[in-house]
Order: C-alpha cells, then structure tokens, then sequence
C-alpha cells in the first residue's frame, strides 16, 4: 500500500507508473492518481538502484573506491572521478600539476557535454522527436572516441585519480577532439533546426511543469535545472577549481523554469562546453610533456636489472602508454606519499614492486589526515559535493555524496500534480535523473 | 569577517545555544545544541545571512561515544556565496531531532533518507518513512554496526492493495 492509495479517492484510477516503464529510464516508480488525464496525487518512489554505495566506500581504501565513483552518474563519470578526487586533494593538501589540471577540464567538459546530450537525447525521444535522439548519440560517440583513446574506457573511465590523471593524453588526441568538436556543433546545430521551434516540441515542453524560482532554491535545486529558472548559480563560476578561473564562459540561464527552458539551458551550455574545450587545446599545448625518446623492452629491462637498475625507461604496454615515468611528473602530483609509483620501477626494481604493493594493497595505501571536507565540482546535473570524514586509516570513516539529482527529483511529484499524465514524460525527461546517482 | 558576524548573531540569538565553533578548509563549522536546530536554520535562512539553500544534511554515525550520531548540515547563501556547516549531536538511544522540512522542501527527502539509513527520527516530519530501502527491510544499512554484506530475505508478500 502506498500513501496515494490510502489518499485516493474511490472513483479516480491508480496508475502504477515504472518501476518498469521505457520512458522511466533509470527505474523509479510514479504511483498516481488520475481523474481521467489529470493527475491528482503523485508520489516518486525512489531507491530501486540502490546498491549502498556509501556504505561500500566505508570499506574500501581511498584509491580502491574510485571506481565506485564512475557509476554514480554513468553519463558523465569522469566527473565524479573529479568531484571524489578534488575532496581528498583538498583534505591531503595535495598539489595537482598544470597539465593534469587541463586535462581534468578537458575530460569534465567532453563529459558535461555528453551528459547533455544524454539527457536531452532520451527528453526528444520520448517526447517523438526520434531523430533528435539519433543524432544526439552520434555525436556523443565522437566524443566517447576521444574518452576512449585515452582512458581506455568508454564509461566506466577511473581516469581522474588522486593527485592526478592516471595517463597521459593520447598522441592522436587533438585531431580526435577537433572532430568531435566540429561532428558536435554540426548535431547541435540541427537538433536546433528540429525541436527549438517545432510546434510538437514546444506543445510539450513551453509553460509545462514550470518551476519558480524559489521553490527551485527551496528544493535544493542546481546545476541547469536551477538556471533554466533565472539564477546564474555555477559551481564552476561561484568556487573555481581546477582551471576555471582563467576560461572564458557564459553561465546560461533561462527565465521562466519550464520543460523547455531546462532544455534550452542545456544546449546553450554545450555550446560554452565547446568554448571550453577549444581553450584547453590551446593551452594543453602549452604545458606539453616531451617524452624521452631511448626505452627499454620489458626483457631487456629485466636482464639489466639483474645487475643494475636501468636508466632507461621501459616499454609498457600499450595499456599503460601515457603513464610513463617521465610522464608521471606533469599528470601526478609530485607527493611521494601520495602519488603512485611509476610502471618501469614496479615492473624493473624490486624496490619498485614492494612501492607499487604499499599503494594499492589494502591495509596499505596512502592515509589521508584526519579531518573532514566538503568539495563540490559542477556535475552534469549539478553541484556534486562530497562530503568525506577521515580518521587517517586507510579507509573513510564516512563518505557521502551530494547527488545533485535527488534534489532535482525530490520536485518531480510536486511538479506533475495537476498536470497531464502525458507531461509526466517530458517533465521526468527534463530533469535528468541518473538512477546511480539518485539511488547510490 | 563575515562568517564570525554570523556565529555573533547566532550566540546573540541563541545564548548557549553555540557549544562549538571551527573552521574546515574555509568552510565555518558550528556546533549547536539538538533542539534549536529548526530555530536556527531558520534565523540563519532569513535576511540578511540569507542561507536560502538547503545544501546537503545527512548523519554520520559514531558508535563510540556517548552521543553517537552526529547530524550535518549544509547551507549555502546564493546572495553571499558562502557555505555554512552546522552540526548537532544525538543520542544512541531514540535518537531524535525537529525536522527542517517546513523550512527547505529537500529536506522532507533528505531527512525520509536518513530515517531509513540511520533510524533518526525527525519529529515534525510530515511524511517520514523509508526512502531508499523497502518498507520491510530490518535495520538501518548506515550504522557502524549493520554487517557490510548484511543480506535480508526477501519480505514476505504484501497484504491488501487496491
């Protein structure tokens, strides 16, 4: 029994939204109350992914936890690498070099824009408009194919670690980024062409599920939810990080809060995404690593080593290109408590092996110090803030995650009451909801 | 400057209501007594320290001490770009605590959250049940003490429904 049906009224149907419904993507259930199309009485029911992430995290060591992060928001997670690693940098006073730092606003903004287009790809598909979706995902794999080069993962990345990046940028970087960059603009510009003055589209999406704003401010509301109400507030722009502060972009805002303008934030904000990425090209030229040229096979490594530790560096394996020890130094923080040691060593020394086994093992690991945090990092859906308590073992005494959606989605019943059960669609559409995040 | 004319105010409008003060990587930190959380948050939500925005609140629990959970707050001003940090220690027992849902509407969630991952009660809550949990589920999955891989079998078929 659910409180709308103890609320109901005998004569008005219930309706059992999801958990299993296409348009409830990321599961969560609706039960409703409809008087023929209205919907009287809603009530979200949330938690049906709910996998106890922060209880996990409490059991494993601050490096072994990372890859719990990726699948928070599974749209975007090399964010949620950032927002985890930016917390316990902050807590450990660590020092990220400047290349790493650009390569982190490169990958959050490749990420931000194919959230974007995540969200807004599933919002037109079921609102009709079936090509938008096509399209947005073409150009979500342009963007991938950069991701992939060079963190070896499409979704699931742990690329962003502590006091770093764990690779380098690929060598075909540039010419993969600067297709996407023009592959992205050309989709945005058609999903313009189809849905910004599609009289289907606007039926749907103008002046439906409107959200003043301080009822946005009251529920908790960030990110592009909160800016399609007219509040300019990014996290990038109110606490820079990383390299924000010398970017040059517009934060978007919409003015009046419904379905439509939380999609026209989204796609004005791609564009300033885009802005972002050309800038960090310029500048990752900049700050470029040269690597060295002479390097050893692994065999031959070996068979040196047998009498002295060789100079050279070591071949690795196309797995770990990037990751070279005279290549850790611009993309690794420099703290030897904290940074991991170089592959050569680890697979050349037995100095380096015993080093590689004190990071990764648990029991073992680095220890942060004591203390708490609160770090936040603009998410796709909004601020991501970690709150973290470490009692300077191994592990986090508390780990907590602020999942910007949740309170995005704590709205939703609010805003479908008195609405049309179609409008539920685009409403839960507009808002994102990532089930990982949401349900942790 | 700022954050120590809030803590004044605050001390002004609460007389030892303030047991503890920090700070936490520019973050101000403030502890206060459990029972004037609400009237705090609501002194502190209204002009001119404007935190209009309920950040975050969640729980963190510390089997060891005499007061084991301690509830966490946190606020943010959009006007003044400042966060604040507000802390309240409870009871193991009965653990229980006014709720701020009448003040932030995300309150109502995040608080039906720690009810279910911690079994703190919020008293003024309107609609305080399980949020992420089902209805059945026996424990509080949050709590030091719940085994890490404490599995429960599936509940038994509801009654009833229309």
């Amino acid at each position: 029994m659910t409180a709308v049906a103890d609320r109901a009224f005998p004569e008005n149907l219930l309706i059992n939204m999801g958990p299993s419904h296409p348009a409830m993507h990321g599961t969560i259930r609706i039960m409703l109350e409809l008087d023929g199309e209205r919907v009287r009485d809603a009530d979200v029911e949330v938690g049906f992914l709910h996998r106890g992430f922060e209880k996990t995290c409490e059991n494993r060591t601050w490096f072994n936890l990372l890859i719990y992060t990726d699948r928070l928001n599974y749209a975007s997670p090399l964010i949620n690498n950032l927002g985890y690693a930016m917390a316990v940098e902050k807590l450990c006073g660590l020092e990220v070099p400047e290349r790493a730092q650009w390569i982190r606003v490169l990958m959050s903004e490749l990420s931000r824009i194919s959230d974007h287009l995540t969200c807004l790809a599933a919002m037109a598909m079921e609102t009709g408009a079936f090509t938008a979706f096509l399209y947005n995902m073409k150009a979500r794999e342009f963007l991938w194919d950069v991701i992939e080069q060079t963190t070896g993962a499409r979704m699931t990345t742990s690329y962003i670690r502590i006091g770093g990046v764990r690779a380098d940028l690929d060598s075909g970087y540039e010419a993969a980024v600067r297709k996407a960059l023009v592959e992205t603009r050309r989709v945005l510009r058609d999903v313009r062409g189809l849905l910004d003055d599609n009289p289907i589209f606007l039926g749907r999406t103008r002046d439906v599920a409107v959200m003043s704003r301080d009822d946005a401010v009251s529920h908790g509301w960030t990110g592009p939810a909160l800016r399609s109400t007219g509040i300019a507030y990014d996290v990038r722009r109110a606490h820079p990080y990383l390299t924000y502060e010398r970017l040059h972009f517009d934060v978007p805002t919409g003015g009046r809060g419904d379905n439509y303008d939380r999609y026209a934030v989204r796609m004005a904000e791609m564009d300033q995404s885009l802005r972002i990425i050309e800038q960090c090209l310029i500048h990752l030229r900049r700050v470029k690593s040269e690597p060295t040229a002479a390097v050893l096979d692994p065999a031959e490594a070996i068979a040196a080593a047998r009498t002295t530790p060789p100079e050279a560096p070591v071949r690795l394996s196309p797995n770990l290109a990037g990751a070279e020890k005279d290549v850790l130094p611009d993309i690794q923080t420099g703290d030897p408590r904290y940074a991991f040691p170089g592959k050569e060593a680890a697979y050349g020394t037995i100095e380096g092996l015993i080093s590689h086994f004190q990071y990764f093992m648990k029991g073992h690991g680095f220890r942060p110090p004591a203390g708490e945090v609160y770090a936040a990092v603009e998410g796709g859906n909004g601020e991501l803030g970690f709150y973290i308590i470490s009692d300077g073992t191994d592990r986090p005494y508390r780990l907590h995650l602020r999942a910007p959606c949740l309170h995005v989605v704590s709205a939703l019943a609010g805003l479908i009451k008195g609405g049309l059960l179609a409008d539920i669609i685009p409403t839960f559409g507009s808002m994102n909801m990532i089930g990982g995040e949401l349900d942790r | 400057m700022e954050e120590k004319e809030v803590l004044k105010a605050l001390a002004e409008a609460f007389p030892g209501g303030i047991l503890e003060t920090g700070d936490s990587f520019g973050c101000p930190v403030v502890r206060l007594r459990p029972e004037i959380i609400p009237a705090a948050a609501g002194f502190l939500k209204s002009a001119p320290w404007s935190f209009t925005m309920l950040l975050d609140e969640t729980c963190v629990d510390y089997p060891d001490r005499r007061e084991r959970f301690e509830m966490v707050y946190h606020l943010f001003s959009l006007s003044r770009n400042r966060r604040l940090r507000l802390k309240a220690s409870l009871p193991g027992d009965n653990p229980e605590i006014g709720s701020l849902a009448g003040l932030w509407k995300n309150a109502a969630w995040l608080e039906r959250e720690i009810f279910d991952m911690f079994g703190v009660w919020f008293s003024g809550h309107p609609d305080l049940r399980r949020l992420l949990m089902y209805e059945e589920f026996q424990g509080n999955p949050l709590r030091k003490d719940y085994p890490l891989r404490g599995r429960q079998p599936l509940f038994a078929k509801r009654e009833g429904g229309r």
